[in-house]
């Protein structure tokens, strides 16, 4: 198959799109093989910066693409780490650039390959010697691209991203004819910029899932706020002040030129009705304070529990969206359930008559506990439909009592007859109050 | 307790007094009853206040997995109208556990924050916000300062706060002794649960111990713990109980059924 440079550079930007859609607000094409993300400030809406780039690959690998991903300082930085460094995922820590980039190639550099041919034959083929290397000589021999480079990759020079742009999105922008730095005053024209895009909103019948602020520095470069909301808002007080408690976030650096606030994800706000009070009291709606958290902590971090139907206590339980619609299922209720249920089961000594009897006593964390009366068992098969090695596993539950009146949720693995049925070892799977 | 107050009226006009000067005079204090007489007549009000933090924690080993008293709470968050928010910084509540008290999980948000600070946060967010039923956080260390800020903004909202104080190690519990700005303190201990005529678990019992009450005074109380509805019950003495037939006593709904048959 021939090369196809140009259906390469689409389907990149087209790339760039989704990921501006799904992580960051500013995301750039960096031809021929990569993609460029500002994760400033979005990477906590993903959990963190390591699980947003397994995200990312993931998808990825999902889409049929094997692709790095990095996290570091610069531009620069970064693109030479993704291309020339080991590992497939990989965050650099901060004011590290130096010593990690150091023995990377000279194409790393993203240098014209005349220039590295020409540094090849002078002996120097890595960055750490070249950025040792005196300036003066190699601008003259090379012309500045060299020093240029190193200084866009160590952070020393900025480096703008020219983000691409969604098509055709609700945006609303100022200029300011002198630069704007105090928070005071990002504040005030955040809040005369929303009821602008809220208005244009309105127009098309559209709430706004995802909002970006993007802020242009003067020096050139662009800061960034982004948040996301639950449910489509067109509510200009609740855009405006999850807006407003992210501007620490940002950076000012000399002042800001230029705001721009674009609703990159818009959805049709279907309007309900409300019910009347005669029928039934109305129910507070709490998806303003949901947005608030979420753009605290992360979206992932606020859920549910909804059922699962599953007889294994750790697989009877999914977490959802906290505003997903409400499900009819519920747990069985002919067992009490413990509070408090340990991530992994933990094993204990203990001494049970055979094949069905409660153990007499048990030792759990170097505490030996007689047990004074116990209910039980209650047995639970394997999944075999789920996994083969599954197939023949049983557990036998009991609820039991101390003498001092702590009651604990224990397990044996297997039916207590039959050795494939599991190890028959005791394993204590939860703490009841 | 309040024909105590109406054969005192200075004593009254002393309590108006002195709320007028807290600054919230103008709306009236509401509580949520436990529906135990032995309690509901010594809390301030004749119940948990609504519009305050109180603080809940474990005794014994329970401080470090704060078992039963996550169920306590619960139990009081399920008699609540509304959402009810629940905030951790490790995740081990077992949801099904919170049916059972009443609590759905179709009411319940959990949040999962970072650390401490976070949880705080979190807390006095939903807090303020006023909708909710209750906000239940399960924090380590809570400080005068922070425990202050709670207690506004339950204060302005009139939403119920409930801080479930939980450690990591038992030697961190002494923290428990701190002073805070909340207006109730509870311990809950696990005790033997309620004898059965017949072998197994019977309803699980508790010690509660309340520690510190604003205009109220300490008490330990002996209850059952929560039923389906997330309703405390007192104890039964022994020798009622014996005389109830064998044959009732096998379901938890019956349970509650003859114990409500045994106090008639």
């Amino acid at each position: 198959m021939d090369a196809d440079p140009e259906g390469d550079r689409l389907g990149l930007e087209k790339l760039a799109l989704w990921f501006q859609h799904r992580i960051a607000p500013i995301v750039a094409v960096d031809a021929p093989d990569g993609l460029v993300l500002d994760t400033t400030g979005a990477d906590h809406l993903h959990g963190g910066e390591l699980p947003m780039l397994k995200d990312m690959v993931h998808r990825m690998a999902g889409a049929g693409f094997r692709a790095k991903a990095v996290v570091a300082d610069t531009w620069g930085a970064a693109h030479a780490l993704a291309r020339y460094g080991r590992a497939p995922i990989a965050v650099m820590p901060p004011g590290n650039t130096a010593s990690v980039l150091a023995d990377l190639p000279l194409e790393a550099l993203r240098l014209p390959s005349p220039i590295i041919e020409g540094l090849a034959t002078l002996g120097v083929s890595r960055i750490g010697p070249l950025a040792a290397m005196p300036r003066a000589p190699l601008a003259l021999r090379f012309g500045p691209d060299i020093a240029r480079r190193l200084d866009q990759t160590f952070g020393r020079m900025g480096e703008a991203i020219v983000p691409v742009r969604p098509v055709d999105p609700v945006e609303v922008s100022r200029n300011f004819a002198e630069p704007i730095g105090a928070a005071e005053t990002i504040a005030k024209y955040i809040g005369k910029l929303v009821p602008l895009l809220c208005q244009g909103l309105d127009e098309r019948g559209q709430g706004v899932r995802r909002l970006d602020l993007l802020l242009h520095r003067v020096d050139s470069r662009t800061e960034a706020i982004r948040v996301a909301t639950a449910m489509p808002v067109r509510d200009v007080t609740r855009l405006t002040r999850l807006l407003c408690e992210k501007i620490e976030t940002i950076d000012p650096g000399f002042g800001i030129e230029r705001m721009v606030l674009i609703a990159s994800l818009a959805e049709p706000m279907d309007r309900r009705q409300t019910v009347s009070s005669l029928i039934a009291e109305e129910e507070t709606d709490v998806s303003d304070l949901i947005d608030t958290l979420a753009n605290r902590v992360g979206m992932q971090a606020l859920y549910r529990f909804a059922p699962v139907e599953s007889d294994l206590p750790e697989r009877s339980f999914c977490r959802v969206p906290a505003l997903a619609p409400e499900e009819t299922k519920n747990w069985p209720e002919h067992w009490p359930r413990p509070t408090r249920l340990l991530a992994r089961p933990e094993p204990v000594q203990a001494m049970a008559e055979l094949p069905d009897q409660p153990p007499l006593f048990f030792i759990w964390r170097g505490v030996r506990r007689k047990v004074k009366c116990a209910d039980g068992p209650e047995r639970v098969f394997g999944e075999w439909w789920k996994n083969d090695a599954e197939l023949t596993i049983a557990r036998d539950y009991f609820r039991v009592e101390d003498t001092s009146g702590e009651r604990f949720w224990l397990y044996r693995a297997g039916d207590g007859e039959h050795g494939e049925t599991g190890s028959q070892g005791w394993f204590l799977h939860g703490i009841f109050g | 307790m309040t024909a105590e107050i109406h054969k005192k009226p200075g004593l009254e006009t002393l309590r108006a007094a002195i709320s007028r000067l807290e600054g919230h005079s103008d709306r009236r204090r509401t509580v949520l009853p436990f529906g135990v007489r032995e309690i509901d007549t010594r809390l301030p009000g004749g119940g948990l206040a609504l519009g305050a933090l109180h603080e809940v924690a474990g005794g014994g080993n329970d401080a470090l997995h704060s078992a039963a008293a996550g169920q306590f709470c619960a139990g009081i968050a399920a008699r609540t109208r509304g959402k009810v928010l629940w905030i951790v910084t490790r995740q081990d509540v077992f949801a099904p556990s919170l049916k059972q008290v009443g609590l759905s999980a179709r009411r319940t948000i959990f949040v999962e924050a970072s650390s401490d600070v976070d949880v705080l946060a979190c807390f006095e967010e939903g807090l303020r916000h006023g909708g909710l039923g209750a906000v239940v956080a399960e924090v380590a260390r809570l400080s005068m300062t922070a425990s202050r800020r709670l207690q506004l903004a339950a204060e302005t909202s009139g939403s119920l706060g409930i801080a479930i104080r939980r450690w990591r190690r038992q030697t961190d519990a002494a923290d428990f002794g701190q002073p805070t700005a909340s207006v109730t303190r509870w311990r809950v201990s696990v005790l033997p649960s309620g004898p059965l005529p017949v072998p197994g678990v019977g309803r699980p019992r508790w010690l509660l111990e309340l520690i510190r009450a604003r205009a109220g005074e300490c008490a330990d109380f002996e209850v059952e713990a929560c039923d389906a509805k997330g309703r405390l019950a007192p104890c039964i003495p022994v020798a009622d109980r014996l005389a109830l037939p064998a044959t009732l006593a096998d379901r938890p709904d019956q349970e509650k059924t003859w114990a409500r048959r045994a106090r008639a």
